[in-house]
């Protein structure tokens, strides 16, 4: 009998991922709005039950995607990867107001930039502190703190040591954890409120899981605005990190 | 029809892609640059056509707004498959680069959004509406009046 669930379960993989983050949203509105009295957001619940549920399945399987690991639920890899995810942010573009994205647009180019230069400069400091010397670690690590895949992409192309390209790895990934559960609790000290300083916020967090995971919790109608510049920020810091940022690392450690 | 609006929304997501993929080949990156990004440009300019041209009809725009609330659920789904045990495991090096960057970047958001801020603290229809959407609570929003564009007995080759 179990098995034969599991076995539609593994079949219908897709199917079976709508129905059970159904469920999963379905008991995290119940909680926030009874057990918090609707002053946390369900989604921002049920991200983090999600991010729990991951934590233990990784523990359970050894593997690096969570839930999504298990063979029952591998439908939830394909649900929450890359590719409907991106397909739900280009959708949320529809919602956009064009004049109010326009007028921040400058503000966005300023966020990209500061995003990008910020993180790698704490994540090269703390690299040196822990005592790496060499640029190219230095430079990795750095680039790990930008989001994780400018720090694997940045590794590669520098022939970075494999443990230091994991370390890499899991900063950016520690990153985008943080900022999925951080932004909600800090949103209103930081003004986070309108789509001006969403573009500013997705400029500077640049990851774009954790910027779409930050914004679905605090406040979906900002979730265009930020999703608009988190998208551009993988790709000038896979730009940056192996290049300019390597250069000037070398021409400072020697 | 319904199928219109989600080929739109297909369509501008290849574009953009792809163009974000001609992009970091042209600046030698082994990456796609603000692929997703441009396809957003991309479908926020065919709405502004559709709606210039009196095209936007309901199955066009229930093709994308679907997409659009299943937003939230689809990053829960991705929350639920991060590599979070290595988060967790990072250590001491992981943590502090991780920590200090997001303090340093939060403070700089609440630094640039405060920058040419205007007073009106009201969000703009358009903005709540999205909000309303993505959210997935629509029916909390009067309902458009029906379009004489998605009247059921229009032609069906009604273009997108």
């Amino acid at each position: 009998m179990l098995h034969m669930i599991e076995h539609v379960f593994v079949e219908q993989s897709l199917v079976a991922a709508f129905a059970v983050v159904g469920a999963l949203m379905l008991i995290s509105n119940f909680a926030g709005k009874t057990l918090t009295a609707g002053r946390v957001h369900g989604s921002a619940i049920a991200i983090v039950l999600g991010l729990v549920l991951a934590y233990v399945a990784g523990l359970y399987t050894g593997g690096k995607k969570g839930v999504a690991d298990l063979p029952v639920f591998a439908g939830i890899g394909l649900m929450g990867g890359a590719m409907l995810r991106d397909f739900a942010i280009v959708a949320t573009a529809f919602e956009v107001d064009v004049v109010e994205a326009k007028r921040a647009g400058l503000l966005g180019v300023v966020a990209l930039a500061l995003g990008t230069i910020i993180p790698f400069v704490v994540g090269a400091l703390t690299a040196v502190a822990f005592g790496y010397t060499d640029a190219v670690s230095i430079t990795t690590i750095g680039a790990g703190a930008v989001t994780y895949i400018v720090g694997p992409v940045t590794g590669a192309a520098l022939g970075a040591d494999s443990a230091v390209m994991a370390l890499s790895i899991a900063t950016g990934v520690t990153k985008a954890v943080m900022v999925m559960v951080g932004t909600p609790l800090v949103a209103k000290l930081i003004g986070l409120d309108n789509p001006r300083s969403a573009m500013a916020f997705g400029g500077l967090m640049g990851t774009v899981s954790g910027v779409a995971g930050g914004l679905a919790a605090t406040d979906p109608k900002l979730v265009p605005y930020g999703a608009l510049t988190a998208t551009f920020h993988t790709g000038i810091g896979c730009l940056v990190g192996p290049s300019l940022f390597y250069l000037i690392v070398r021409a400072i450690v020697g | 029809m319904t199928i219109f609006g989600v080929a739109l929304l297909a369509l501008c997501t290849l574009i953009g892609v792809f163009l974000g993929d001609l992009l970091g080949v042209a600046l030698g990156v082994k990456a796609n640059v603000g692929g997703v990004g441009l396809a957003m440009i991309l479908l926020i300019a065919a709405r502004s056509w559709l709606v210039a041209k009196g095209k936007l009809g309901h199955g066009v725009k229930l093709g994308v707004e679907f997409w659009s609330t299943m937003y939230i659920p689809i990053v829960v789904a991705m929350a639920a498959q991060q590599n979070v045990v290595a988060a967790v495991r990072g250590g001491p090096i992981v943590l502090i680069a991780a920590t200090v960057s997001l303090l340093l970047c939060f403070g700089c958001v609440a630094l640039l959004g405060r920058f040419g801020r205007r007073e009106e603290a009201e969000a703009s229809e358009q903005v709540r509406h999205g909000g309303a959407v993505i959210a997935g609570d629509i029916d909390d929003t009067p309902a458009p009046a029906p379009r004489p564009l998605s009247a059921p007995h229009s032609r069906p080759g009604t273009k997108a």
